[in-house]
């Protein structure tokens, strides 16, 4: 019995030991954020135009972490309202040439190590979102986006909302997937014009 | 062999018309997969006497034992006593090259992802090794306090955005039935998606003609997720590798695979 005991103890600890939260979102508390970010600092180097500035996180960031992408609508908001209200809108048209606009929907690179600084980078558009129908190979994380300008029209207020929405996404929908495009300096004002013609010109094989 | 193996699979499926076009082509390439080769290769290497003490690595312990390569990988990431660490297969055979041959760190890990004309030494071994374990039930360390300290960084790690484009695994890896261009994507913390992924790493990727690690896996992840570069074996690599293979546990190793 005596012999006995210590290993039934033993095994009672090892079966006591809880089955690991697999398949559960854990609950992040900004202390979580903070450790993680400690450990992206430490086990991360920078390379390239990649700079280990990237792992600090804004309020954006920390807001949509700490939620799991559901803040509180009241501070989702607020917080939506600040960012539309810092979006550097260009004035007059903001309708660029749909031509070039393909080229950046098509172009997947940009902002990576692997890119260099200074080259021309995309919007990698189609990874997420239908566009022209010619392109078949187009992925499915956001909404289709054909016949955008030709179920929209084209007016001011659309292209302002194109534009917008291009250059810092956050800004209408808090913890959206979506990458700010602009607000990142992925993308120049040029580029962004450009990829709102090709969402509402009506010559552009998006509303075709 | 395996193009048998996989004929009968499909057979006992049912109609080929219950697969999607993603998974004929998967199967297509699965056929003409090179990946034997690469086992042969990281054979002679694991054998080869190499560094200052002029060893091989055959007497490299990767949890079973000094030299156990049978069902080894599939027990991987583990704690391992010696280090003190959680160590993933590759982290374990870089351990071995410094520990038992005597080699830097440093000209060990100088070239650790190769290319399509140059594999490195660290795909074709982590290929061999990995090959022990074919059938064998994945089963990584969930019972260790430093392997449970791994598996929730991991999880933490895995829904963290961060970067330039605001980025988290989940941000590709967390919805159901969604595609990035033509390629389908698990949902990685389910555990019936996780299962068929990590049953098939390392794997040779048709596209870019070569052998990747999954410790290559996270680093292109990470690339693209517009991040900083992840050190080689750094402790978030492997508690991101721990959390994914303790999700998909269970399932029969089945590589090293073959992607697109």
């Amino acid at each position: 019995m005596k012999r006995i005991l210590p290993l039934a103890a033993a095994a009672l600890l090892v079966s006591c030991a809880a089955p690991l939260p697999v398949g559960e979102r854990p609950k992040l508390s900004e202390r979580d954020l903070d450790e993680v970010t400690a450990v992206l600092k430490r086990d991360f180097h920078e390379r390239g135009q990649a700079k280990m500035e990237r792992v600090e996180l804004d309020e954006v960031q920390r807001l949509c972490n700490v939620h799991a992408d559901n803040p509180p609508a009241e501070q989702a908001r607020a917080l939506e309202a600040k960012l539309l209200a810092a979006i550097p809108f260009p004035s007059g048209s903001l309708i660029g040439d749909w031509k070039a606009g393909e080229k950046i929907a098509q172009s997947g690179r940009g902002a990576m190590w692997s890119d260099k600084p200074g080259e021309a980078a995309g919007g990698s558009c189609y990874n997420c979102h239908e566009l022209s129908p010619k392109t078949t190979s187009f992925g499915t994380i956001g909404p289709s986006l054909r016949g955008f300008g030709k179920l929209r029209g084209s007016t001011p207020e659309m292209q302002r909302y194109a534009y917008g929405k291009i250059w810092n996404a956050k800004a209408y929908n808090l913890c959206s997937q979506m990458p700010r495009l602009g607000h990142s300096k992925t993308l120049t004002e040029q580029q962004i014009k450009d990829l709102v013609a090709l969402l509402l010109d009506p010559a552009s094989p998006v509303n075709q | 062999m395996r193009a048998v193996a996989l004929l009968a699979a499909v057979a006992l499926a049912g109609p080929a018309a219950a697969q999607s076009q993603f998974e004929k082509y998967q199967q297509m390439t699965a056929e003409g997969s090179p990946v034997e080769l690469f086992e042969m290769e990281g054979e002679a290497l694991w054998r080869k006497p190499q560094g200052p003490r002029n060893v091989s690595l055959e007497k490299c312990d990767l949890g079973k034992g000094p030299g156990v390569l049978q069902g080894a990988y599939a027990a991987l990431p583990r704690y391992f006593a010696d280090a003190d660490r959680v160590m993933d297969a590759e982290t374990r055979i870089l351990h071995c090259m410094v520990a038992l041959q005597g080699r830097s760190l440093a000209e060990a890990s100088k070239r650790l992802f190769g290319n399509a004309d140059n594999p490195s030494e660290m795909e074709y071994l982590t290929a061999y090794v990995a090959g022990h374990s074919r059938g064998v039930r994945m089963t990584p360390g969930t019972e260790h306090p430093k392997e449970r300290a791994a598996f929730a960084l991991g999880q933490k790690l895995f829904y963290h955005r961060a970067g330039a484009w605001d980025f988290s695994c989940t941000s590709c890896h967390g919805q159901e039935n969604k595609r990035i261009r033509m390629s389908e994507l698990p949902v990685l913390d389910r555990p019936e998606d996780a299962r068929p992924i990590v049953a098939t790493w390392p794997a040779y990727r048709v596209s870019n003609s070569q052998l990747k690690t999954m410790q290559w896996r996270i680093n292109d992840c990470y690339r693209q997720m517009r991040m900083p570069e992840p050190n080689f074996g750094s402790e978030a690599t492997i508690a991101l590798n721990l959390f994914l293979t303790a999700t998909g546990q269970g399932a029969a190793y089945n590589g090293p695979g073959t992607k697109r």
